[in-house]
């Protein structure tokens, strides 16, 4: 038996809902975002967020390093989680490693200039 | 025009330079049947030209010249505003080089021809034959001596670009998203065909037809039976103002005319900036004269990629590719109602994403 009144009302869950129908919305989330941040000077910084489960950063980021040639680190983030964090623009360099290695390319999403 | 082959690929890269704020695809769209240029081209040649009204459609192109004529020039006028003369120039040149490759059999297509195929198109729509008056009129006509001048300017031209600016694999990226691009493959084909569909003396002949000299032939047919498929896109082409960066002091850059750019697009500004600091990583702000402060340095070149991939996600209908979008909010999710064909889709809201620590971190804290 229940009472009405005593139900909890989740007051988000409409909210939450649309996001969750429309695959458009919702699917920035398994993408993988490679990003590129300027610090001073010519100096950048190449981000890649997003790396699904069944990769290790840690192993990815050593073959990234020995690759480019360039150092980087592994970023704990709150949200974001784990982000691989490059030294240098290492965008077009990332896409095509990842698509070597045999990842799909319309899930890698480049932003930046 | 032997070389179309070889310049071919590197269509899209040259258009790029030349305006700044093509949107890719739609240029990509508009190339097989732009209907104008290739006018112009036949008349310069010669070879169709001063072909008088022998038949009845003839002498309704002409009639009809006079009104059709104005509004494309005023059409021209319109999109090349913001552009200085110099690209204006450049422009055309290079819209040649698209439909030489791509839609000759129209332009190509003679009086003879027309004849020909009167019959079955007896009630033919009078836009696709008053372009072709055009071409016969070309001596009359004002603008011809610019066109000619263009038509020197351009080889040069397209040497120059054909070596230098490699275009960006962002940039690649954008068009594949969106499967443009049909056109780069038939080209060659279609020169042939063109060539073929000049006199077309295989009509006659007890040989097998050729694939080119087909294709051609189809093209010419559908595009007399259907003008609208040459008139509709010949005014679509959406530009832009490039954007004018400059720089101030050495750490942030000025992007003069957002506001402008914003009110073409039909977007507002704060969904523009909000873009663009996202996808540049970085952040700035609106001064006084509604100028935009962009922290760090940025080149046009930069700016206009990333405003290049904005248009191709937010203002770009993508079922139609018409950039008469109208982006409205409900429940907090943009959604992208096209005003041309009426799809309506919802469109990835703008979200920043990870923002590696750069600079002094003392000065984080104190925030």
């Amino acid at each position: 038996m229940s009472v009405q009144n005593l139900n909890s009302f989740d007051p988000f869950a409409e909210d939450g809902d649309p996001l969750g129908d429309s695959q458009d919305v919702g699917s920035q989330a398994d993408y993988i975002h490679i990003r590129v941040q300027q610090r001073n000077g010519r100096k950048t910084l190449t981000t890649l967020q997003g790396l699904p489960k069944q990769y290790d950063p840690k192993k990815l980021l050593k073959a990234f390093k020995k690759e480019f040639a360039c150092n980087g680190t592994l970023v704990d983030d709150e949200k974001m989680g784990q982000v691989i964090q490059l030294q240098g623009d290492q965008r077009t360099k990332i896409s095509t490693f990842l698509t070597e290695n045999g990842m799909e390319k319309s899930t890698i999403k480049v932003h930046g200039f | 025009m032997s070389e179309e082959p070889l310049f071919d690929p590197s269509l899209k890269k040259r258009k790029k330079k030349q305006v700044q704020f093509t949107v890719d695809p739609l240029a990509a769209d508009e190339d097989p049947t732009t209907p104008a240029p290739d006018i112009e081209e036949t008349t310069v040649d010669g070879a169709v030209v001063d072909l008088g009204p022998s038949t009845a459609h003839e002498r309704m192109k002409l009639n009809g010249e006079g009104e059709t004529k104005p509004a494309e020039e005023e059409d021209v006028k319109a999109m090349f505003g913001d552009l200085k003369k110099k690209k204006k120039k450049k422009e055309i040149p290079m819209d040649f080089g698209d439909d030489s490759g791509t839609s000759t059999p129209i332009a190509a297509a003679p009086a003879p021809d027309v004849g020909a195929l009167s019959e079955a198109v007896e009630d033919l729509d009078f836009s696709d034959l008053k372009k072709k008056k055009k071409t016969s009129k070309k001596k009359a006509n004002l603008d011809m001596e610019a066109f000619e001048k263009e038509l020197k300017a351009a080889p040069a031209e397209e040497a120059d670009d054909d070596d230098v600016e490699p275009t960006p694999a962002v940039d690649l990226d954008d068009d594949a998203d969106l499967g443009e691009d049909p056109f780069a493959q038939p080209a060659p084909g279609e020169i042939l065909a063109g060539v073929g569909s000049g006199n077309e003396p295989w009509l006659k002949s007890d040989r097998d037809y050729t694939y080119p000299e087909l294709l051609g032939r189809f093209y010419q047919s559908l595009h007399l039976a259907n003008p609208s498929l040459l008139s509709s896109s010949s005014g679509k082409r959406y530009t832009i103002a490039p954007p004018s960066i400059h720089r101030e002091g050495t750490k942030k850059s000025i992007f003069a005319n957002v506001t402008d750019i914003c009110k073409k697009m039909h977007r507002q500004p704060e969904h523009v900036i909000a873009f663009l600091f996202s996808e540049m990583g970085t952040t700035g702000s609106v001064d006084g004269n509604g100028q935009l402060v962009i922290k760090g340095r940025f080149q046009q070149k930069q700016i206009e990629n990333v405003l290049r991939r904005y248009i191709v996600e937010y203002v770009t209908c993508k079922t139609c590719k018409s950039p008469d979008t109208l982006l409205t909010k409900e429940n907090r999710i943009f959604f992208m109602a096209c005003e041309s064909c009426g799809s309506r889709r919802s469109v990835n809201a703008i979200k920043s994403g990870f923002q590696a620590q750069v600079g002094k971190r003392s000065r984080n804290k104190t925030g």
